[in-house]
């Protein structure tokens, strides 16, 4: 499918989501739904460098935070229309990637991993000691009651955050298909064989990295509006680290369907449980998914249904990326 | 008039081991040059100085009117130089298509524009030359060794190379393989592309090259014609002896 026609099916589909939610009426499905599309952007935007490339970021917490913050820092300044808060937050994040890019680049494995995680130490730190933004009494932001057409705030808010959703997981599907997402899954393959091909490894890492740091700023930047009181511990917490990659993990991480299933299908669960038992089981349905998937299905649900379904339809596994499960050993 | 290829000096440490010692290699533009030597000897990592895979201390390597020295191996590649690993490392994700289109993305269609049917086309030709074309969209995991050695090869030759690194390409072939490859890298030696044969195999070796260098323990002991060489007495005690 090309990727115009791509983006108007994804937006048709929005468009239907978001009617259902108007036709329920309830507010209560609009901050579940928020808070689902918002892993939904993260885990694509972690699947561009852990799923493409084959970097582990533990750090997207710190992306996330820097997009958030950059919102109340410019609110303290002058209240912004949100569109043009998420662009910022965009660039802040995606400066930070490169940055972290540039400090990381002759890391990999556990020591990249570990690199992301004190990037998220030293960030927290600062925003903790940065009093414009609240330190670490936090900040409030005042969210407007009713925002027209819409109705209530939240509804203007689930409805931008499903744009970027979609944004992200077009640009993640453009990425599999072009020279880019190819030079990606050498990178994840072989570096040095990717450098005898004529792959310029480093450049390619940082790209994958500003695209990914930017997506999660992105996500980050509408959330002070939806939680109306933002402090460090509320997005450096372990919640957006663990998600974000084990959603991905769950769902797949060969193709932009794997990160949206897995972030549905345990945004959707914990949603469910926070109402039903508590939000302190979200982080052990995680873990016990996470350890359920590992050994059971390590390619993932795409990775199960490539093993069921003989004939695996196209969109699921991408032009290029094949038979992630096929018979014979893992490497 | 200079070669194609001049390492000058070369030398390479691990730690305290020296791995390569004050190595000087001129190759001529259109040559085929065999180099041999024991395991160990430092050939492999010979191929990986003058292709920035490893970088080394002293010495430096000109290729092509430009010096490669600081120079990424992604950019030595794209500037026509090309190589194979000894071990095969295949893009594993990737069906085999995949692998040959690498090179040609980002090595050939830097220089020159293609078209993505003219690609593949191409990425088809290359596995033809080696006898994998049945095998275009299966995964590197499903080949055989020997046949790993040859999507290697093909892959080195989908960069369009002006000077090809075959790091014993032939290990493992029967004779018959040993002879298509042979008649391949002649093919390709004739349209122009400098070729170094590394390889253990001495009848294929004789057979190809026009020169002969012999490393032994990183230090270069011989260099010039192949019967010559052979026969050298220091060659014969230090390498076809032992
Ligand atoms: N990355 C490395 N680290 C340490 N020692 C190495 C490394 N690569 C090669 N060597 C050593 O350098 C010497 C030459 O190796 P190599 O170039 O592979 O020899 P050849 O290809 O002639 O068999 C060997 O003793 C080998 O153990
Ligand atoms: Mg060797």
């Amino acid at each position: 499918m090309r990727s115009d026609l791509f983006l108007l099916v994804c937006l048709a589909v929005g468009g239907v989501v978001f009617a259902a939610a108007m036709t329920l009426g309830n507010d209560y499905y609009f901050f579940a739904g928020y808070v689902v599309l918002q892993y939904v952007v993260l885990s694509t935007a972690w699947n561009v460098l852990g799923g493409y490339c084959g970097y582990v970021n533990f750090g997207s917490a710190a992306f996330f935070a820097v997009g958030a913050y950059a919102t109340v820092a410019i609110h303290r300044f002058h209240p912004m229309p949100i569109p043009f808060l998420v662009a910022i937050a965009g660039i802040a994040s995606g400066v930070v990637g490169l940055g972290m890019g540039y400090l990381t680049l002759r890391l990999r494995g556990a020591f990249f991993a570990i690199a992301t995680l004190a990037l998220a130490v030293v960030l927290e730190t600062l925003t903790v000691n940065w009093d414009y933004v609240g330190g670490s009494r936090g900040a409030y932001i005042v969210r407007p009651e009713a925002i027209a057409p819409f109705g209530s705030y939240i509804r203007y808010l689930f409805l931008i955050m499903l744009l970027i959703a979609i944004g992200a997981i077009t640009i993640a599907r453009l990425i599999e298909r072009s020279r880019l997402g190819l030079g990606f899954a050498t990178i994840r393959d072989d570096e040095l064989a990717a450098e005898a091909s004529g792959v310029p490894t480093l450049r390619l890492k940082l790209i994958a990295t500003t695209i990914s740091g930017a997506l999660m700023g992105m996500a980050g930047a509408p959330f002070p509006y939806y939680i109306g009181f933002l402090q460090p511990s509320s997005v450096f917490g372990l919640d957006y680290a663990i998600n974000s990659i084990a959603m991905p993990l769950i769902g797949g991480t060969t193709s932009w369907v794997g990160p949206l299933l897995g972030a549905v299908l345990l945004g959707s669960l914990q949603q469910i449980a926070t109402v039903t038992i508590s939000s302190a089981v979200n982080l052990l349905i995680v873990g016990f998914l996470l350890v359920g998937f590992v050994i059971v299905a390590p390619n993932g649900i795409i990775g199960l249904i490539h093993k069921y379904v003989q004939h695996r339809p196209d969109i699921l596994i991408g032009r290029r990326r094949i038979a992630a499960d096929a018979p014979g050993p893992t490497p | 008039m200079t070669g194609l290829l001049e390492v000058d000096n070369l030398s390479k440490r691990f730690g305290g081991f020296v791995a390569l010692e004050g190595i000087s290699l001129s190759v001529r533009r259109g040559e085929r040059v065999g180099l041999i030597g024991p395991n160990g000897s430092g050939k492999s990592t010979l191929v990986n100085c003058i292709c920035g895979t490893l970088q080394n201390e002293t010495g430096s390597v000109h290729f092509d009117g430009h010096t490669l020295n600081g120079a990424s191996a992604h950019q030595r590649t794209r500037r026509g130089l090309a190589r194979t690993f000894q071990l095969p490392r295949p893009f594993a994700s990737l069906c085999l298509a995949d692998n040959m289109r690498i090179p040609l993305l980002y090595s050939v269609a830097t220089r020159e524009r293609h078209s993505a049917g003219d690609i593949e086309d191409r990425c088809l030709d290359l596995l033809r030359q080696v006898g994998l074309d049945d095998k275009a969209r299966r995964l590197p995991r499903e080949l055989t060794q020997v046949e790993m050695r040859k999507l290697e090869l093909a892959r080195a030759m989908a960069s369009e190379p002006k000077l090809l690194i075959a790091d014993e390409s032939m290990a493992g072939l029967t004779h018959s393989e040993i002879e298509d490859i042979l008649t391949l890298l002649n093919r390709l030696n004739e349209q122009g592309v400098t070729i170094i044969l590394i390889e253990h195999i001495m009848r294929a070796v004789m057979s190809f090259s026009q020169r002969l260098v012999v490393l032994v323990s990183g230090r270069k002991i011989a260099d010039g014609e192949p019967e010559t060489v052979v026969r050298d007495p220091e060659v014969e005690r230090a390498y076809l002896g032992q």
